[in-house]
């Protein structure tokens, strides 16, 4: 894509150059809320969500080939599946007693409801487009 | 307990004028009205993690509704298998209505016993769990298998999804189509 296209697509130059400079902030906000699970509000799916939508971000304001390009569909689906199985393992077998399992469990259900509901989106903008 | 009353009246009436309206975009405004009014019923019933998470989804879930009625010509078809969709939907119906009103009969009324359930947690958690922090011990292991539900809610989605949107099946219709 050349550069003058790209900067056709999306919203204007000033929405591109804040969604630069937040988008970092806003995914470390909801790595926060799901870390944070165990001493404060805010849950793993919370701040999957807020993880979604940084990227939700992206789309809005970029256009729709720009999150296209950056989404690799097999990666995503191969680190949901990772995440989604180690989930099971440790709601199934119980690991709690072991101290980091505090953090991977609310990881876990971030990855999977973050890139689930990013990949849900997408495929419904691409699907309206086609059409 | 006078404000919960204020918020489902206007809840209700939100829902009223979300079904009634005629143009979509201004229903799906009205819908994100109930979502944040349910917000502001977690508030009051104290438990702000159920208010931030509805918050947030809220919010996505008003993106895509928004994203998905800026067109107007959504495809909806009504044709097809109706006898095989109205059964298997009446089935449902009648499963979820039936699940729904045996487990609300099994529970307690609205703040009865005040902690009837916390209180084993209290005083059971620890030991059990052999870990430092009982909210911890709660989140993360009595209330796991909810969890379990929804990342079970959301991978089902995603398989969904890239049956939908898989690369082979779109190569065949195009060489079909050539």
């Amino acid at each position: 894509m050349s550069v003058s296209k790209r900067h056709e697509e999306g919203m204007t130059f000033i929405v591109k150059t804040v969604t630069k400079i937040t988008l970092g902030f806003i995914l470390l906000y909801g790595i926060f809320i799901s870390v944070g699970e165990h001493n404060s509000p805010g849950s793993g799916f919370a701040g999957g969500v807020i993880v979604a939508l940084s990227f939700v971000h992206i789309m809005l304001a970029f256009g729709r080939e720009a999150a296209r390009n950056k989404l690799r569909l097999f990666s995503t689906f191969l680190l949901i599946s990772t995440a989604a199985a180690v989930f099971l393992l440790a709601t199934v077998k119980s690991f709690i007693k072991i101290p980091y399992f505090l953090l991977t469990m609310p990881l876990c259900e971030t990855v999977v409801v973050g890139g689930g509901l990013f990949v849900v989106f997408i495929t419904l903008v691409l699907i309206y487009k086609e059409k | 307990m006078i404000e919960i009353y204020l918020i489902l009246l206007f809840m209700i009436a939100a829902a009223v004028i979300a079904v009634s309206l005629k143009d979509m975009l201004s229903s799906v405004v009205a819908i994100g009205a109930v979502g944040i009014g349910l917000c502001m019923a977690f508030i009051i019933l104290k438990a702000p993690e159920l208010a931030i998470m509805q918050l947030v989804v809220e919010i996505l879930s008003l993106i895509i509704l928004v994203r998905a009625t800026i067109r107007k010509d959504l495809p909806f078809s009504a044709s097809g298998r109706w006898l095989f969709n109205t059964v298997v939907t009446l089935l449902f119906f009648a499963v979820f209505l039936t699940t729904a009103y045996l487990s609300l009969k099994c529970l307690p009324n609205f703040g009865s016993p005040e902690m009837k359930i916390a209180g084993v947690y209290l005083t059971e958690g620890l030991v059990k769990k052999g870990i430092h922090n009982v909210v911890a011990a709660i989140t993360l292991d009595f209330r796991s298998y909810d969890t379990l539900g929804e990342i079970a809610a959301v991978f089902t989605a995603v398989v969904g999804i890239l049956a939908v949107g898989r690369r082979i099946g779109k190569k065949r219709e195009d060489h079909v189509g050539e």
